[in-house]
């Protein structure tokens, strides 16, 4: 369980998160929607500890991430990151990108670490693409790469930052049909996205970010079908 | 008109010689380059991320080796050194000043290739739980070194082409020993024109072997 409590982040003297609290459960599925600035990438990157926080504590499963003595990289195993832009190891190919981790981090042997390496590039559809490098895949294949790479950590939940918005309009449904599956394999994951179809028909809840507020979060059915907030009503019927 | 009878016989006769003052000048540039690869990294680094008194270090070091001759910098090891009562073998000398030329240059390579990789690099491979050293050397430095690989290349030519300034500090490399042997039996032109085509063997060796590493190292 991510457990948030009145968390503060500031960039300087810009006051980018205001007090945020959420709660995530294992095995939900929830997206995180609000306009550009409004904080939710900078949410993801301070609960995975890529930002150290200002006030306010993140505690994943009993350990709090920005706490002096937790040890991040052992914590970050169980908190995998996918982002907008695809950032494949333009220098390794499929196999070696998602094999690196497992091995130098977890200390799998080359062998094992390799097997299940060719395992999540199976799973998100690159079987076929083991020894291509980056450079010879595309934008989608390249996503689907770093959500193999991330998988291959074995994490407990994955954190998704607009993982399509910077792909080509024919490539964003095969990156989004990856993760449904996921999702319909129980994992737990919080998705930044822009993708309002996704947000409704896959998440359990839906969050709406404003200028560093979390506004609204429900159902998603209640935040598509009958949103309390203004700005969410705002929001919504811009993106349509 | 043209009343120089070429005598290429004392020149054959020297030749293991040479090629032996060869095998001084490409070790010395070797090792100038060796030791200008770990520095150049450091002053990149330095720069790159440290404030103070080791910044301006490093940024004078850059700054002198990249704009003032070659030449100069060497005779400050030798002579200028030397007045101050400190006198290195003429051997040093040219390490030494082949070395802070080299670092130089390539500290200043290695700082555009450290900011050609861009920072979502690293976030991506600390999201994996890699540490910050397994981030640079797994992730970052693999790519530098591509991107620094040709500039490396050339300056290696360079170091060799530039050790032959160590004939004017008294060091018999190629240049030097060439220099010596020429003064002895007046075959200038000869002795000069054999030298030249050894170096120019060398540099070709090098670019060769260049090319054929890089096709092993670089697949992507
Ligand atoms: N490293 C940084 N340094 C300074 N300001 C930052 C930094 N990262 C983000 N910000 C600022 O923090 C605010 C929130 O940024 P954030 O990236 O979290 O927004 P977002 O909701 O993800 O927007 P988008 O939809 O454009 O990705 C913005 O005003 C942004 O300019
Ligand atoms: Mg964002």
């Amino acid at each position: 369980m991510i457990e948030i409590h009145d968390l503060h982040k500031y960039f300087g003297s810009l006051h980018v998160l205001k007090g945020i609290d959420l709660n995530v459960e294992k095995g939900e599925v929830l997206s995180v929607i609000g306009a550009s600035g409004s904080g939710k990438s900078t949410l993801l990157y301070c609960i995975n500890g890529l930002e150290p926080v200002q006030q306010g504590k993140v505690v994943v499963d009993g350990t709090d991430v920005h706490a002096k003595g937790t040890d991040i990289n052992k914590l970050r195993q169980q908190l995998g990151m996918v982002f907008q832009q695809w950032n494949s190891f333009p220098h390794l190919t499929a196999l070696e990108n998602v094999a690196l981790a497992p091995k130098i981090v977890k200390g799998k042997s080359k062998a094992e670490a390799r097997e299940i390496a060719a395992q999540q590039l199976k799973h998100v559809g690159l079987g076929d693409k083991l020894d291509v490098y980056p450079s010879a895949l595309s934008g989608g294949q390249q996503q689907r790469l770093a959500i193999a790479r991330a998988l291959a950590m074995e994490p407990e939940y994955m954190l998704f930052d607009e993982a399509t918005s910077a792909l080509d309009p024919e490539l964003v449904g095969e990156v989004l049909e990856t993760m449904r599956m996921l999702a319909e394999e129980g994992m737990t994951m919080i998705c930044v996205t822009h993708e309002m179809g996704f947000a409704r028909d896959v998440s359990d809840r839906v969050a709406f970010f404003h200028q560093g507020v979390m506004e609204e979060i429900g159902p998603p059915e209640q935040i598509f079908g009958n949103p309390q907030s203004e700005h969410t009503q705002k929001f919504l019927a811009n993106v349509r | 008109m043209f009343d120089y009878n070429f005598h290429w016989r004392p020149v054959m006769k020297s030749l293991p010689d040479l090629l032996e003052a060869a095998m001084l000048t490409l070790q010395v540039a070797v090792l100038a380059m060796i030791l200008g690869i770990v520095i150049g990294l450091c002053l990149a680094l330095i720069r790159l991320h440290m404030r103070g008194p080791l910044l301006w270090l490093a940024s004078t070091w850059v700054e002198l080796a990249r704009n003032t001759p070659a030449l100069f910098q060497l005779f400050f090891f030798g002579f200028g050194l030397g007045s101050f009562g400190l006198h290195l073998s003429p051997y040093m000398i040219v390490l030494m000043g082949l070395t802070f030329n080299c670092a130089g240059y390539l500290a200043e390579n290695f700082r555009g290739g450290f900011q050609a990789i861009p920072d979502t690099q690293i976030r991506a491979s600390r999201s994996l739980g890699m540490n910050a050293w397994q981030a640079y050397t797994r992730i970052v430095i693999p790519q530098v070194f591509r991107i620094v690989y040709h500039p490396i290349t050339n300056q290696m030519v360079w170091a060799v082409l530039m050790s032959s300034l160590g004939m004017l500090v008294g060091f018999r490399e190629l240049s030097g020993e060439t220099q010596f042997f020429a003064s002895r039996t007046f075959r200038i032109f000869e002795y000069f024109a054999v030298t030249a085509v050894i170096y120019y063997v060398i540099v070709k060796l090098i670019l060769g072997a260049s090319r054929l590493l890089a096709t092993r190292l670089f697949r992507y």
